[in-house]
């Protein structure tokens, strides 16, 4: 029965236009799937389930098109993108039961292709957070695991996938927060280049980092989901104005005669020796498909975490300014005046880990410390920037470990800010040069999955699924399936 | 550079955040980590170097400033915590709180 869970979007499809299975039947079928596995999993926060259904009505009665590939398939929000139709908490108590007067642009997207939308994802608070264990409603357990975390911020939209409830979701990744669990779960996340796809609708954090991208279980099936979300849009005035290739256009042509860069540091920071293995062994696929391999080095790597806890909390501190108790979201029934309103609707809305950001922000940026920490942060920034631009005028693609370790226990480093924060070490840097990048699977270490970074030049996803497509052609890590969803 | 309690308490004031004396305890301890951990910066020659603070590839974008009825005023109102007559609520501004303003 777990069959129909484990299929991608093509399989899906072809069920879906040779009428095997109408669309209402698959959304009805995603809904008994995810009743009966979300006790053990817990990454939905809202599910859509009448809109959905008569959506999917709709589809079948106006009939699936064989080009119309996305149509019916059933697709997962993470919970700081707005929609109209279900709350969006972005796992805040503040934000509880909130309803968007508007669609993201990525959801009036996906609805465009024929997606059908099964329900709000948990995640981190404001997506702040490596594990989904700073939201305020419930944890959500790795799909392999359930002892284990599943990664974040994004963890209910890669652990949602991963357990067959959904074979898409979208995420959004300010500093790794899509490749991360995607890695944890064994599944393939992108984060496309920073202005592919429009944040009109997604839940700010860190306006100069954040990127919407999907998470699926085979390349091909992200490359179809980044054709369908990309583009300029007037409301977002950092969307790129480029035209959209067809990312699974090159998707077939091989690795022969590629280029691409390992860099040593990606091996040094704390990378536990079986990631370090398992990548190698992937890397040496690679250079067993055509393409040259050479060790190269990021020297400003080390640096990455320290900038981007300061950038991302001073931004952070900034974007959350909206939430003071007026407008939407949680009032505190205490406050007396209105200074009290802004300080007690704060003080109670939001956890711990959103308070202590939204603090080293403002600390980071006030007099006395702007030049020495926000300045300083900035700087580290542009050295980074360069080490790809020099890096990337050689070679096409980097590769290298998308985390240090599998995934960790729940509640292991949840108290510890430095350790959980070192999680993200490998996958910020592409973050803060605003490159695309993405995790896929590539083996396992104590029976948990270990996932291979690809980054690639801006705007070069079509590259990176290529790549990436080919080696989930050469290798079977990602047919191994979590006992979940039918293996063992 | 260690960041006190008393630091500490400023800085939650001017987040419009306050801690109990326990959080305060917790997140000194918690930031000043963060902020030793931060402080691997300071080894960085940034002399001469540009700071970046935006990787956008557009650098300033324009639009028409055209009026758009947007008609949300009834919907927008449905999610404020406490309305009157058409109005966003809140508590007296003039109030013991803000009486020296």
């Amino acid at each position: 029965m777990t069959e129909l869970f484990q299929k991608n979007i093509e399989e899906l499809h072809q069920l879906l236009v040779s009428k095997e299975l109408s669309a209402k039947e698959l959304t009805e079928q995603t809904f008994a799937r995810i009743e009966a596995t979300e006790p053990k999993v817990e990454a939905f926060l809202a599910l859509n389930k009448e809109n959905a259904i008569a959506r999917a009505t709709e589809l079948d009665n106006a009939g699936i098109a064989e080009g119309n590939v996305l149509a019916g398939i059933p697709i997962g929000i993470k919970d700081n993108i707005v929609t109209k139709e279900m709350p969006t908490t972005a796992a805040s108590k503040i934000l509880e039961n909130f309803m968007s007067v508007y669609d993201a642009t990525v959801v009036d997207k996906v609805n465009e292709a024929g997606f059908i939308s099964i329900g709000k994802l948990n995640m981190d608070e404001f997506a702040m957070g490596g594990s989904t264990e700073t939201s305020y409603y419930k944890k959500t357990k790795n799909a392999w695991d359930e002892t284990k975390v599943p990664g974040g911020s994004s963890g209910g939209s890669a652990a949602a996938v991963a357990a067959g409830q959904i074979p898409v979701s979208l995420g959004s990744d300010t500093g790794g927060s899509i490749r991360q669990p995607a890695a944890f779960n064994g599944i393939v996340g992108m984060k496309p280049t920073y202005g592919r796809i429009s944040r009109y609708g997604l839940i700010a954090f860190s306006s100069s980092l954040d990127q919407i991208g999907p998470m699926t279980r085979t390349v091909k099936d992200n490359a179809l989901v980044l054709n369908a979300i990309s583009g300029h849009d007037v409301k977002d005035s950092t969307s790129a104005q480029l035209e959209v290739p067809d990312f699974t256009a090159t998707i077939n042509e091989g690795v022969k005669g590629m280029k691409i860069a390992v860099p040593k540091e990606y091996f040094a920071q704390g990378v536990d020796p079986e990631v370090a293995t398992a990548v190698k062994e992937a890397v040496k696929t690679y250079e067993k498909l055509g393409a040259i391999v050479e060790e190269v080095s990021l020297p400003h790597t080390k640096y990455g975490v320290a900038a981007y806890y300061i950038i991302a909390s001073a931004e952070a501190s900034s974007n959350l300014q909206r939430f003071d108790g007026i407008r939407y979201g949680y009032r505190s029934p205490e406050a007396k005046n209105l200074e009290e309103v802004y300080v007690k609707s704060r003080s109670e809305g939001f956890g711990e880990e959103v308070k202590r950001r939204i603090m080293l922000g403002t600390f980071s940026l006030s007099a006395g410390s702007y030049d020495a920490y926000f300045r300083k942060a900035g700087k580290a920034r542009t050295l980074m920037i360069q080490d790809f631009e020099n890096v990337f005028a050689e070679y096409d693609l980097i590769m290298a470990p998308t985390t240090p370790t599998v995934a960790f226990g729940l509640g292991e480093n949840i108290d510890d800010p430095i350790t959980m924060y070192m999680s993200d070490v490998l996958t910020i840097p592409t973050n803060m040069a605003g490159l695309p990048g993405m995790s896929i699977p590539c083996g396992f270490s104590q029976g948990l999955p270990v996932g291979l970074q690809i980054i690639g030049k801006p705007f070069g996803e079509a590259t990176m699924y290529q790549a990436a497509h080919a080696f989930e052609q050469a290798t079977d890590h990602h047919k191994k399936l979590p006992v979940i969803l039918g293996g063992n | 550079m260690p960041i006190s309690a008393e630091e500490v308490n400023k800085v939650a004031g001017l987040s419009k955040l306050e801690l109990s004396n326990a959080e305060s305890e917790v997140f000194t301890q918690k930031l000043q980590s963060v902020i030793k951990m931060v402080e691997l910066l300071e080894e960085i020659d940034g002399e001469g170097v540009d700071a970046t603070f935006t990787v956008a590839h557009n650098r300033s974008v324009y639009r028409e400033d055209i009026a758009v009825q947007s008609n949300l005023k009834e919907e927008l109102l449905a999610r404020v915590p406490e309305t009157g007559d058409g109005y966003i609520k809140v508590p007296a501004i003039m109030d013991d709180g803000e009486a020296g303003a």
